[in-house]
């Protein structure tokens, strides 16, 4: 019945969105960064917890679409461990992905989000938490606001 | 059938088959028939109006005024007949009493500057209330910075979204200015007394201004039974082209306005130092105008009333009383904005646990056209709690088969995301 859908909304991003992951405030974090999409009011923060150049943990909270709240839990999960220029190299494949369909490399479970560029309006909901989580890494404190992004 | 025959008896309209004039209205959207739930953001256009503008351009278009040539001529008279045509559809007193805008934003900007910058100082309050949209709300906002003003609201009364007037007289008090609200809330689908609110504010000197943006082209307007100083509407939520509206204003008020913008057609003579400006309208008309607009515009005012807009209110009335009690039968799994009776040809809601985005984007995938979002009524968001709603809104070409299948594919997205 939702063949035509199921490229935006998988499986793992529904149960992302249902259930997501790493979904609370982080006790001891070195950093945080707010997200907001202002055309439809998503919110999220994003903290992170370094070790020198490892993403130790890291966590986020608020409310949004399925789309925005799946991707912000499955960053979360893809982001664990790696260090600061790993992170970049994945928000660049998870760019490229979102917004062309084309998948470069391995970008595991992230793999799911492939769809979404058939849904231009969604883009910016997929490419939030992404954009909160380089200003976290940067740690400049600046709100990143999807209006004042190339998305 | 000329604008002054009258309407038929609303009995005898055959709604389905005035789908036939609107062209777009016969495709499909991702393979499904579409189904355009999103007028209150912009109507369609009937073949009336787009057969309107073709011939403007294929045979009269020319710059208005001023002109000796004969298309010059032409082009003058459709404009200018529109304006005449725009005077009587709101029941103004004189055609000079009616303004060409871009659309409601621009003519609200226009009162906020010209009459705004004469009329309001520091200390002053301009009274709005917690349902207008941004463009009711962030003209006034630029004014009061200017000016040193405050702004006030008169609050609503929860979910169901009516306008506190018990709180009115109390708020109307000192140093209001102004008062500007919306006739019908764009996203609550509650129709405001306008003339019972301007009377009370008009009883204590302050001004008003009727937004009418979501009520033009779906019921009567008469500017002298409402009372108002000003009324702003948009041509594209009544069938007419993007780009054109009308502002009202009563003749003694804008005959002491200073200009809004400056340039050609609005002036009697310019030196290098100074200048002279036209008596209202023309004085707050600079520049070429959006000609082909008013044309449109004049067709889309004839089409309505060719229709009758009290039997298109009546039918408007029909199908969102007939969604809301559709919609009500979802029970606990949505929440349901604006009055239960009484209301305009919208819906709000939200359905349990799944976002406005997920409800519009899926519905697109049915060939449903919805929006989402806080409808540029961020304020009146917050003052609900919620930071969107999925709104469909209903225009005279809709069916109750429609809005039938729009409540079938909420059903079907409820059990997707697993509601």
């Amino acid at each position: 019945m939702f063949d035509d859908l199921s490229d935006l909304y998988q499986q793992v991003i529904l149960d992302h969105c249902k259930k997501p992951r790493n979904f609370h405030e982080l006790t001891g974090a070195t950093s945080s960064a707010q997200g907001h999409n202002p055309l439809c009011g998503d919110q999220l923060k994003l903290y992170l917890a370094m070790d020198g150049e490892l993403v130790k943990d890291i966590s986020f909270q608020g409310s949004g679409c399925c789309i925005s709240k799946a991707s912000a839990s499955l960053l979360t999960e893809a982001v664990k461990g790696k260090t600061r220029e790993q992170v970049q190299k994945i928000f660049e494949q998870v760019h490229e992905m979102v917004m062309t369909g084309r998948v470069v490399g391995d970008v595991g479970k992230l793999a799911v989000f492939a769809g979404v560029y058939k849904f231009p309006a969604r883009v910016k909901c997929a490419i939030l938490a992404w954009h909160a989580v380089m200003a976290a890494l940067k740690g400049d404190g600046q709100p990143v606001s999807t209006e004042n992004e190339q998305s | 059938m000329s604008p002054t025959t009258p309407p038929p008896a609303s009995g005898t309209i055959d709604w389905s088959a005035l789908r036939a004039d609107f062209p777009i209205l016969h495709q499909q959207v991702h393979g499904q028939p579409l189904i355009y739930l999103d007028n209150a953001a912009t109507s369609q256009k009937p073949r009336a109006v787009l057969e309107a503008l073709r011939l403007y351009y294929e045979r009269d278009n020319a710059n208005v005024h001023r002109g000796i040539h004969e298309l010059s001529n032409r082009a003058t008279t459709a404009f200018e007949a529109a304006r005449t045509r725009a005077a009587q559809f709101i029941n103004a007193r004189s055609a000079d009493e009616i303004i060409f805008t871009r659309g409601t934003t621009e003519g609200i900007n226009l009162v906020a500057q010209a009459w705004g910058s004469k009329n309001v100082k520091a200390g002053d309050t301009i009274l709005l209330t917690e349902m207008e949209h941004h463009s009711n709300i962030v003209p006034w906002q630029l004014l009061a910075e200017r000016t040193g003003a405050k702004l006030a609201y008169l609050p609503i009364t929860g979910d169901i979204g009516l306008l506190d007037l018990a709180r009115l007289d109390e708020q109307l008090g000192s140093g209001v200015k102004l008062l500007a609200l919306t006739h019908i809330s764009n996203s609550l689908g509650t129709i405001n007394p306008v003339a019972d609110i301007c009377a009370r504010a008009r009883k204590r000197g302050i001004t008003t201004l009727v937004d009418a943006a979501q009520s033009a082209g779906h019921r009567p307007i008469d500017v002298q039974e409402i009372g108002c100083d000003f009324l702003a509407l948009s041509g594209h939520k009544m069938c007419g082209p993007t780009g054109i509206g009308i502002l009202y204003g009563r003749q003694e008020t804008l005959e002491t306005m200073p200009p809004y913008q400056g340039g050609g057609e609005m002036i009697l003579n310019v030196d290098f130092q100074r200048s002279t400006w036209k008596q209202p309208p023309h004085r707050f008309e600079a520049g070429t105008p959006d000609i082909s607009g008013a044309v449109g515009l004049h067709a889309a005012m004839d089409y309505l009333d060719q229709i009758g807009r009290h039997n298109i209110a009546r039918h408007d009335q029909e199908l969102g009383a007939y969604a809301y009690a559709a919609l009500s039968r979802l029970k606990d799994g949505i929440r349901l904005f604006g009055p239960h009776i009484g209301r305009a040809g919208l819906v709000s809601f939200l359905l349990k646990d799944v976002h406005a985005h997920d409800v519009v984007t899926v519905a697109d995938q049915r060939g449903v056209a919805l929006r989402g979002g806080h409808h540029c009524n961020q304020p009146l968001m917050r003052k609900l709690g919620v930071e969107s709603t999925a709104r469909a809104s209903f225009y005279f070409y809709n069916t109750t088969a429609e809005i039938d299948r729009f409540v079938e594919v909420l059903g079907e997205i409820q059990k997707f995301f697993g509601a």
